[in-house]
């Protein structure tokens, strides 16, 4: 369904994607609420999703006060979103999209216009509720009148990028799943119609991959950086300049 | 499914009637009409194909995409305080207010806080950028229902509140004033007393369009009852904003979140409408502005004294991390999910914006309406299109 990935090799991926993979070190991580944190709000809410979905959900993460994170294992995200939205209450939705934790091929570095290099074996630096592969999905939704959301993520596998659709239980989910869809490559299984939103039909690639360049800085760097290079004889942390009055 | 209305009901089997009627029966061809690429009032260009039986409306598929402008590929390859220059021309008419979530974002990350000055000016501001959003709606709204008499009024008064951000800010649109621990600068001389009197203005405007349109009889037949969406749909979509509230879903963000703004200092009213039809959303967004301009009447008097920037540093790094924020802008729920790797500029900013959403209920409530209320419902629905096209 999804053009060829002219950026990436086809076929099976690099020797480091396969252990990681396997399921034995899935189940390993799966212990619930590991930081003792606790908010009153939030808390019930990942216990009650640890409760219905089991070994699925992989892993939580809780910042007291603010927000809370479950990482789900991906042949249980559409059964995450039923869960959520008839059994937790969380009937708004917000969005769904994805992230590219491969390190930018092209860095920051705006002279730098040499071809760029895709070291797809070096280690992926994931953030909160850690991950696996190189793309993981992200989802938001929350309980309308209140301020209570929570943040979902799930591991794409770097050899079958196909997720199963929201679009039946979250009706918002169908344009959020096409847009990842033609920016990230994932595939969503059962959509109802998977065709391109933003870009034009014929177009080729992923643009919101990290090792898709972004061509206008290709032809023209971009000289925004000047203005935040440190001054002569300034530290990086150098709180002289703040505006006090 | 779903609890449908009467009227969706009936719509709704009306469409499927249709759709059969023209494939079948008659073997007449359905007609595809091509709205756009021009929006009715310019809020941008989107198309939107309609396939037609007749007047009725069998099945309708916006095509957005011809304003996109990779926002958030380029915030990957921006700095921290260089995303607010872009993300301000996200909904260029809620200019400052686009600003305000994601430097919230960044601030929460770095554990900073705007000084109370700054919170209190920020919460001023994104009213302002409130109101001079929503005044325009109300004049465009006219003119795309046929009345074309509010759009000048609507003009007049939304240059009032541009003049005030302009003699802030140096921009009538884009003021990128915001910054990473507070303000760019503070409040002229006079300022305070200007801006009150712009305030009595706003609601002199509200009344003002109160008389002119939500009042007439034809205004009324255009909107009652067309478009309907029902709360749950209306949910299940991620309406948010004055589209969510006019459904009668009683959220506001502002009042139910708690964020480093001055809005908890402000007493002001959350209004619902439980219709749910063009009118609704009209009529709950004129009650926005008026409850808006009550807020910064409210602030304006209680400004603290101090400074408006906390201390940061010159280069700001922002510790690795990830944070979401959202807030209540004039147009829905528009937030920023940041995920910093303690970089320049963030690894990945994901831009949750209003009107996606909002736009994508359009296949769904459009099914079984009339040519006619297709331009009402678009109208009612608001969005700019910048906000779709991020």
């Amino acid at each position: 369904m999804s053009s060829p990935d002219d950026t990436r090799p086809e076929g099976p991926p690099p020797g480091d994607v396969a252990p990681i993979e396997n399921e034995t070190e899935g189940a390993e991580v799966v212990e619930t609420p590991a930081p003792p944190a606790h908010d009153e709000l939030r808390s019930p809410v990942l216990e009650a999703l640890a409760a219905k979905l089991g070994d699925a959900l992989v892993a939580t993460e809780l910042v007291p006060g603010r927000d809370c994170w479950a990482r789900i294992r991906v042949d249980a995200w559409g059964e995450a979103a039923r869960v959520l939205r008839q059994e937790l209450g969380f009937t708004y939705f917000c969005y769904l999209s994805a992230i590219d934790w491969l390190p930018s091929p092209y860095g920051k570095s705006e002279d730098d216009t040499a071809p760029a290099v895709v070291d797809s074996s070096a280690p992926l630096d994931h953030g909160t509720t850690g991950g696996a592969t190189r793309f993981q999905l992200i989802a938001r939704v929350e309980r309308p009148g209140t301020g209570l959301g929570i943040n979902v993520k799930a591991d794409v596998p770097d050899d079958d990028l196909v997720a199963p659709t929201w679009s039946h239980v979250y009706l918002g989910a169908n344009w959020h799943e096409r847009e990842a869809w033609e920016m990230f490559g994932i595939t969503f299984a059962g959509h109802p119609q998977l065709t391109h939103l933003y870009l034009p039909t014929e177009f080729e690639g992923f643009p919101l991959r990290k090792d898709f360049p972004l061509l206008a800085r290709m032809v023209k760097p971009w000289p925004g950086l000047v203005d935040v290079e440190p001054m002569p004889g300034e530290e990086a942390g150098d709180d002289e300049e703040v505006a006090a009055e | 499914m779903t609890a449908l209305t009467e009227r969706q009901q009936r719509a709704y089997i009306g469409a499927i009637a249709a759709e059969a009627r023209v494939n079948v029966e008659l073997e007449t061809e359905g007609m595809t009409l091509n709205i756009g690429p021009q929006h009715p009032a310019t809020h941008g260009t989107l198309r939107i194909v309609v396939k037609l039986d007749g007047e009725q409306v069998i099945a309708a598929e916006p095509l957005p995409g011809y304003m996109h402008r990779g926002y958030e590929k380029l915030t990957e390859v921006r700095t921290y305080p260089q995303v607010t220059t872009l993300v301000n021309r996200i909904d260029w008419l809620g200019h400052f207010a686009n600003e305000v979530p994601f430097i919230l974002a960044a601030e929460q990350l770095m554990e900073i806080e705007a000084p109370p000055r700054a919170q209190w000016i920020r919460t001023v501001f994104f009213e302002l950028a409130r109101q001079a959003n929503i005044t325009l709606f109300l004049g465009d709204l006219g003119a795309q229902i046929g009345a074309i008499t509010p759009v000048f009024y609507a003009f007049r008064d939304r240059e009032h509140i541009l003049n005030l951000m302009e003699s802030v800010t140096g921009g009538r649109f884009h003021p990128n004033f915001d910054r990473i621990g507070g303000l760019k600068d503070d409040l002229p001389k006079g300022w305070i007393d200007e801006c009150k009197t712009v305030m009595g203005r706003v609601q002199h405007f509200c009344d003002e369009m109160e008389d002119l349109l939500f009042g007439n009889e034809i205004f009324q037949k255009r909107l009652r009852g067309i478009g309907v969406i029902p709360p749950d749909i209306a949910l299940s979509y991620g309406l948010s904003g004055a589209n969510l509230r006019a459904s009668g879903v009683d959220w506001d963000l502002r009042r139910d979140r708690d964020y480093p703004l001055a809005w908890k200092h402000a007493d002001f009213k959350v209004w619902t409408h439980p219709d749910g039809d063009s009118f609704a959303r009209c009529w709950v967004r004129l009650q926005e502005t008026r409850e808006s301009a009550k807020i910064v009447e409210q602030l304006l008097d209680g400004i603290p004294a101090g400074p408006i920037m906390a201390k940061v540093p010159r280069i700001i790094k922002v510790p690795a991390g990830e944070a979401w924020v959202s807030t209540e802008n004039p147009l829905g729920e528009m937030g920023y999910y940041i995920v910093s790797k303690g970089d320049l500029g963030p690894f990945r900013c994901k831009i949750r914006s209003a009107s996606f959403n909002n736009v994508s209920v359009i296949p769904w409530v459009m099914k079984g309406v009339y040519v006619p209320d297709v331009i009402a419902i678009l109208a009612s629905l608001y969005f700019i299109l910048g906000d779709i096209d991020r």
